[in-house]
């Protein structure tokens, strides 16, 4: 279960706003890289963030580039999940394998500041500001087998290949 | 049931047969990694306890996009990557060769083969009808090791090209207007596939710019067939042997249907700072630009460079406008050199900077100031991408990038050349 504030994004936020490239020196110093993140979406977002809050963005989350610096910067800030309407595939499929959960629902709804509370085993979202309870859509079951284990070095680390099966 | 391309190759590489929504492993052809997102790979490669590639003649590792390095610490890691490369065996291109997406066109990409790149513009390759995607760094670093990944098959939106384009109209303006009608996720997970009369209309070069771009609609790979204009593009890089050609089936089943008649395009722009935010380059008459930047792996090819030494030969770049050019390789750099190109720009005032991605992705060569304007004939504007949120970055072809650049503003390159 995973529990903390909302900080609300609008649609579309690239991987451009979520880590620039002005910033690529920093790419190989991943927690001085984390101290800049988002900063050009919210400034100082880094520095209000606590543990365990989460991302709130509408469509389009982490749109453009491949750099997997985007969501492991999210997390290193200390974010526990990102909860958007629609999410960009790169940035989906980085964020699964660095261990940044995705859930993908209407966020409508979710304010700047609500008390969220996550159970990750059955995808629902509750906003403890407002009342409401919200259902995120269900990820292929090869990334929730490499959410479960932390992301996919460690996935790979165990099982040495991939196993997939179905849809 | 027929197969889309995308079914096509995916069922190759699997050894199974299958269809849209499938999830399955597929052998991956060529991996690469380039500077910016190398360095992480290379960590999680040696975190997962890899101690050799899959296949180090098919890993490609690319110093482009900080060419020459501006500052230590991607100097750094330029040094992490080559030491890498010679302890592993992969192949190295230094500083100076060129864009990776270009040299993979050049040297390396095939049709009806898989392509992971650890770069969102490795859809560049769909262009020759490779399956070609980009995903991160701990993606890559597993196809590095395992020679292989898993895939949801996408669905595919066919976009049917009918006729042939008007002058000045060219690949830049088909995939930007596209975008404006898809939206920036409105092809999100699919695959676009392009075919129709027109396709023969349309050029190597200019199919490479559409597909560099296909990921600006969300798309997971953008597909050509693999016809005879890529049969001679593959021959005059020497590569003539690797040529086969790849049609999708005429009873594949697609999501979507998109029809395009490309006579009646127009020049077009994508204004900031979302590449869907398209507007026809002469609705934005007298938008002033203080730069005009004409390169990357979606327009800096030879072709690109001779359009805009066209319209600018015996002209000047407008007094208050600077104009950089970057062309996207060695071999581009050196062949517009021999047809004088290269003197075409640079006396008509543009500054030449070195091959590469250049000031694309704001890291150095042509970073913005405050509230400056940029005319860019790279793929994205995003807020933040040349360098500066306070700056405006538009798209558009190089022709209207060059015909802009001797206006100062924004002009149709129809009514100025």
């Amino acid at each position: 279960m995973l529990k903390g504030r909302a900080f609300k994004f609008g649609d579309d936020i690239s991987t451009d706003l979520i880590i620039p490239g002005r910033l690529a020196h920093l790419r190989s110093n991943l927690p001085e890289l984390a101290k800049h993140v988002l900063e050009d979406a919210a400034p100082g977002f880094a520095s209000r963030v606590r543990p365990g809050d989460f991302v709130v963005a509408g469509r389009n989350f982490g749109l453009g580039s491949s750099r997997e610096h985007a969501p492991v910067a999210i997390k290193m800030a200390g974010v526990s999940a990102v909860l958007a309407q629609s999410a960009a595939r790169i940035f989906f499929r980085n964020a699964i394998n660095v261990g940044l959960p995705v859930l993908i629902c209407d966020t409508s709804k979710i304010a700047d500041g609500d008390e969220l509370e996550i159970d990750l085993a059955v995808t629902t979202v509750r906003d403890l500001s407002n009342g409401t309870q919200l259902s995120s859509g269900r990820i292929p079951e090869v990334m929730l087998r490499i959410l479960e284990e932390g992301g996919l070095v460690e996935y790979i680390k165990k099982y040495g290949d991939f196993e997939v099966k179905g849809k | 049931m027929g197969r889309t391309l995308a079914e096509k190759i995916l069922s190759s590489k699997s050894a199974s047969d299958l269809k849209a929504g499938d999830i399955a492993i597929a052998k991956v052809d060529l991996v690469f990694i380039q500077d910016t997102t190398g360095p992480l790979a290379v960590r999680q490669f040696e975190s997962i306890g890899f101690k050799t590639l899959s296949n180090p003649e098919k890993t490609l590792i690319f110093l482009d996009h900080a060419a020459p390095s501006p500052s230590r610490e991607l100097s750094n890691d330029h040094s992490l990557l080559r030491h890498f490369a010679r302890e592993k065996g992969a192949r190295l291109s230094e500083v100076g060769e060129g864009i990776c997406h270009q040299l993979v066109l050049e040297s390396y990409a095939s049709p009806g083969e898989t392509l992971v790149g650890a770069d969102s513009h490795a859809v560049t390759a769909g262009g020759l009808g490779s399956f070609a995607t980009g995903m991160g760094s701990t993606d890559v670093a597993v196809v590095m090791g395992l020679g292989k990944t898993w895939f949801r098959v996408p669905e595919s939106f066919k976009v049917e090209l009918v006729g042939q384009f008007k002058p000045m109209v060219s690949g830049k303006d088909l995939i930007t207007s596209l975008i404006g009608n898809l939206g920036a996720d409105g092809a999100t997970y699919k695959a676009l596939e392009f075919g129709g009369p027109g396709l023969k209309n349309i050029s190597m070069s200019q199919r490479f710019t559409v597909a560099s771009m296909v990921v600006e609609a969300g798309a997971k790979v953008g597909l050509f067939p693999s016809d005879e204009l890529t049969r001679a593009f593959l021959k005059e890089n020497g590569r003539g042997d690797k040529y086969r050609p790849l049609f999708s089936d005429t009873d594949a089943s697609y999501e979507r249907l998109v029809e395009v008649e490309l006579g009646k395009l127009e020049p077009m722009v994508s204004c900031p700072h979302m590449v869907d935010n398209v507007a026809r380059a002469r609705e934005l008459k007298g938008v002033k630009i203080n730069q005009v930047f004409i390169g990357t792996c979606t327009n800096g090819r030879l072709e690109d460079l001779e359009v805009a030494a066209a319209i600018l030969k015996g002209k000047k770049v407008h007094l208050g406008t600077r104009l950089i050019v970057a062309p996207a390789s060695r071999k581009v750099f050196l062949k517009a050199m021999k047809k004088g190109h290269i003197q075409t720009l640079i006396e008509a005032g543009a500054v030449v900077t070195p091959v590469g991605c250049a000031a694309c992705l704001g890291l150095h060569q042509g970073v913005l100031a405050d509230g400056e304007v940029c005319l860019s004939t790279a793929n994205r504007n995003f807020k933040g991408r040349m360098g500066n949120p306070e700056a405006f970055i538009y798209l558009a072809s190089p022709a209207t990038a060059a015909a802009s650049a001797i206006a100062g503003e924004i002009v149709d390159p129809r009514e100025f050349a």
